[in-house]
């Protein structure tokens, strides 16, 4: 379980953007004093500090001098094509708009009131003789990693109604050895899947909520509840009646049907996969590394390599795209996997880990190096692939 | 008596030439409660005094460290009394009243001559350095009132104010009993970090055999401004933090939500004149959050980085627009961002005297900072003020994946000592 509602708030936000470039405050590694252009946008006028730029990376710092909400697009020759946009700039505030641009004729819009077409200038961007592969045909790379993505989705989420239907009546059934066994196992699709169910802000409270994170008085429900009770403390702890078994039970199950049927229709952007590859990242170094996640079975390896697992398929499917992009980070990043995968591998036995208990205090430590030596690569991806 | 800053007379003048001057320190002590101005006639001029010589003074109708303009520096401790007689514990806070009012003039704790043969009375740390603004504020914790089992230990159980009572478990606390709760506490702020632990060390030193410090908390940077005149510093997010601080300029917000007033609970009119003070250690885990894009960050705290402008439009001192929509009629500040969970509005009107410090200690196994923000809030009633916002908080706040709570804490501040007196004496009296 994460806090992160704030994923909530970013799909919302991304997705109206996927082919935003990404914004930023720190200036492009290796634009120059030429490719940074400030841009000041009213109600009637949106001045740049020059009309042309040479190819490579480009900043347009953008101030809102107007008393509307605007946005700033760099279109293609044609005037439809986005080649990048700042959307949600206050009055007031600015922000930079990072993309990196191949020599050709471009116009510059400002859209004060986010209306209509915006006051357009031409732009052109000169031969620096840079290497700069065209930007925006990657529409097609980005569907194809969004449907294969989408397909593990609905492949997980499929296994994981499967198993979470066993599971449930192995409990309710009293058969309390074999829930136990298969608990791990079955979760394992849920965490590989995690930021998906996540955006759905209302299902992850009530699916993964640890025991930690609950208000007095807030009924607690899902995985966590069941695990404690599989794996109650010595003392002070009253086992669940049948009847409240099946209640707990029957409504994990109803959840995860919801989930299931929900992520049908759920659209995969590179931006959100990036993100939730990340997000993934971070769920392993606050909860799994920390053991913080199955405080009761101790089974958090096997999130731990789940997360991982999800991690790396949104990698994957975006490398076509990275490699376009930044070799060097789509280089980074694999061999960061791959690394993290050695060490996990070192803690298997048999189908699954052993227990996060059984970890010495410098085996947690060396995991924990990993995550940091991946994740911070992987931090970059999202920047990297919308560039 | 507010925390107007007074020209030290001795400014220059070292704590060890001191040493050799004053006998006894009383009488320097009363000379400089004299000049309090009313709040409202602080001017431009003298709100904020500048350089280390500046004091504050140590009596007053309420205590320094609240409305003071926030130091830079802070030396949290709170105290578990092993004494077990009220006489005992009113010695203490007598003892601790005295040095206080010395320590806060850059005068050493104890100015008591001492044998070559004796240990020197004042541990000599801060010898040579000026007051620096050091204040030092006393607060009461619950279990002072009543033991673990509901026992009165010193006859004051009677006069528990009905808001001292422990904090109840927020959701995703993971709170350290041993950094966490306490009988007494002592809030030194100064703007040398050596001033600020030489006072906690020889209070401490003073309260051997009365109390022993159950946690201590160092701040090595301020995070909010509690007045006009200063600039807001930044969080270790990066982002500026107590803008929308109640401020010492604001005498009416000051008296509707900070101090308590008369008549407020009958049973503990003693607190007239003082505050509750919420602390709580939040961890942050930075190196996820410097992961953090800068399209999340300040989606999740609703202001801009840069200054600090709410996500709204304007500069940082603008009021949020929370109505204000963006692409695809969404708002341009999230529901769950941290400014709109914690606006007044969104909190029936409540509002905090904030005055929190950055803190590191080290790191922890995982060779991650230990580190975070040490909250402290100064307010009138934390029962509405402070707890049903800090459960909104912890359930909807998007930059909760980004803190762990680690230690929580709640005191009644009585108001400030009458010169000759001793602070909290009103609960005794
Ligand atoms: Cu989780």
């Amino acid at each position: 379980m994460s806090r992160r509602t704030s994923s909530v708030i970013l799909t919302a936000l991304l997705a109206s953007t996927a082919l935003a470039a990404c914004t930023s405050n720190e200036p492009a590694g290796n634009a120059g004093d030429q490719g940074k252009l400030s841009v000041t946008s009213d109600a009637k006028t949106c001045e740049l500090s020059a009309k042309e730029a040479p190819s490579g990376n480009l900043v347009f710092n953008v101030t809102n001098k107007g008393s509307q909400v605007t946005e700033f697009y760099l279109l293609g020759e044609d005037g439809l094509r986005i080649v990048g946009e700042v959307e949600n700039i206050a009055p007031g505030l600015s922000r930079d708009l990072v993309l990196k641009a191949a020599p050709g004729k471009y116009f510059t819009a400002c859209k004060p009131g986010m209306v209509g077409k915006g006051i357009r200038s031409a732009f052109t961007v000169t031969d620096s003789g840079n290497d700069t592969e065209l930007t925006g045909d990657d529409k097609a790379l980005a569907q194809t990693a969004g449907s294969q993505y989408g397909s593990y989705v609905k492949d997980q989420t499929e296994q994981l109604l499967t198993k979470t239907q066993s599971f449930v009546s192995l409990y309710k059934a009293g058969k309390d050895d074999q829930a136990r066994a298969l608990y791990a196992d079955a979760r394992r699709h849920w965490e590989r899947i995690e930021p998906v169910a996540e955006s759905f802000g209302d299902l992850d409270p009530k699916m993964d909520l640890r025991e930690a994170d609950l208000e007095p008085g807030q009924t607690w429900t899902g995985w966590h509840r069941i695990e404690k009770d599989l794996w109650p403390p010595k003392t002070g702890y009253t086992a669940l009646t049948p009847a409240q078994r099946a209640t707990v039970a029957d409504q994990l199950l109803t959840d995860t049907r919801t989930l299931s049927s929900r992520t049908r229709t759920t659209t995969h952007t590179p931006d959100k996969m990036a993100n939730g590859s990340k997000e993934l990242m971070d769920e392993v170094a606050t909860g799994k590394v920390t053991g913080e996640e199955e405080i009761w079975s101790h089974t958090d390896l096997w999130d731990f390599q789940a997360n991982v697992d999800g991690a790396r398929v949104a990698f994957e499917d975006l490398r076509p795209i990275l490699k376009k992009k930044d070799k060097a980070l789509d280089t980074s990043i694999a061999t960061k996997f791959t690394a993290l995968q050695k060490l996990l591998d070192q803690h298997k036995k048999g189908d699954g880990f052993v227990l996060y208990n059984e970890l010495t205090p410098a085996q947690v430590k060396e995991l924990s190096s990993g995550v940091n030596a991946l994740s911070e690569p992987l931090s970059k991806l999202t920047a990297a692939v919308t560039l | 008596m507010t925390d107007e800053q007074q020209e030290n007379p001795r400014a220059g003048v070292s704590r060890r030439r001191l040493l050799g001057i004053t006998g006894t320190g009383a009488a320097v002590g009363a000379a400089t409660f004299a000049g309090g101005l009313g709040l409202g006639r602080a001017t431009a001029d003298d709100s904020v005094p500048q350089g280390g010589s500046r004091t504050y003074p140590f009596y007053g109708g309420h205590q320094s460290g609240v409305v003071t303009p926030a130091q830079d520096r802070l030396h949290f401790a709170a105290f578990d009394v092993t004494a077990t007689t009220r006489e005992d514990l009113i010695t203490l806070l007598q003892a601790w009243t005295l040095a206080a009012a010395e320590m806060t003039q850059g005068r050493p704790a104890q100015a008591d001559e001492t044998s070559y043969d004796a240990p020197p009375a004042d541990t000599g740390e801060a010898d040579g350095l000026p007051a620096s603004g050091l204040t030092l504020t006393f607060g009461f914790g619950p279990s002072l009132f009543r033991d673990a089992q509901g026992k009165d230990r010193f006859g004051i159980a009677a006069r528990q104010p009905k808001e001292l009572a422990r904090l109840p478990h927020f959701p995703a606390d993971k709170l350290d009993p041993s950094r966490s709760d306490g009988d007494l506490c002592v809030q030194a702020c100064a703007d040398d970090p050596q001033v600020a632990v030489h006072a906690i060390r020889n209070l401490s030193r003073i309260a051997f055999g009365s109390a022993e410090i159950r946690w201590a908390q160092l701040g090595f940077g301020r995070t909010s401004s509690t007045s006009t005149s200063q600039a807001t510093p930044r969080n270790l997010f990066g982002f500026k933090d107590g803008t929308a601080n109640l401020k010492a300029e604001n005498a009416g917000d000051l008296d509707q939500h900070v101090w308590v007033a008369r008549g407020d609970d009958p049973r503990a009119e003693w607190m007239t004149g003082g505050s509750y003070l919420v602390a709580r250690r939040i961890n942050m885990h930075l190196e996820t959050w410097d992961r953090t894009s800068l399209r999340e960050q300040e989606a999740i705290v609703g202001r801009d980085r840069p200054q600090g402008a709410p996500l709204s439009g304007g500069t940082e001192f603008t009021e949020p627009d929370f109505a204000a929509k963006g692409r695809g009629n969404e708002p341009l500040i999230s529901a769950t961002s941290h400014v709109q969970l914690a606006h007044p509005t969104r909190n029936g009107g409540a509002k905090m005297l904030r005055r929190g410090y950055n803190f590191t200690d080290g790191n922890d196994a995982l060779g991650r900072l230990d580190a975070g923000l040490f909250f402290l809030a100064y307010v009138r009633r934390p029962s509405t003020q402070y707890i049903p916002m800090q459960n909104r908080l912890a359930q909807h706040d998007g930059m909760m994946e980004y803190l762990q709570h680690t230690g929580s804490a709640l005191f009644a501040v009585p108001p400030g000592a009458r010169a000759g007196g001793y602070v909290g004496e009103v609960l005794f009296t």
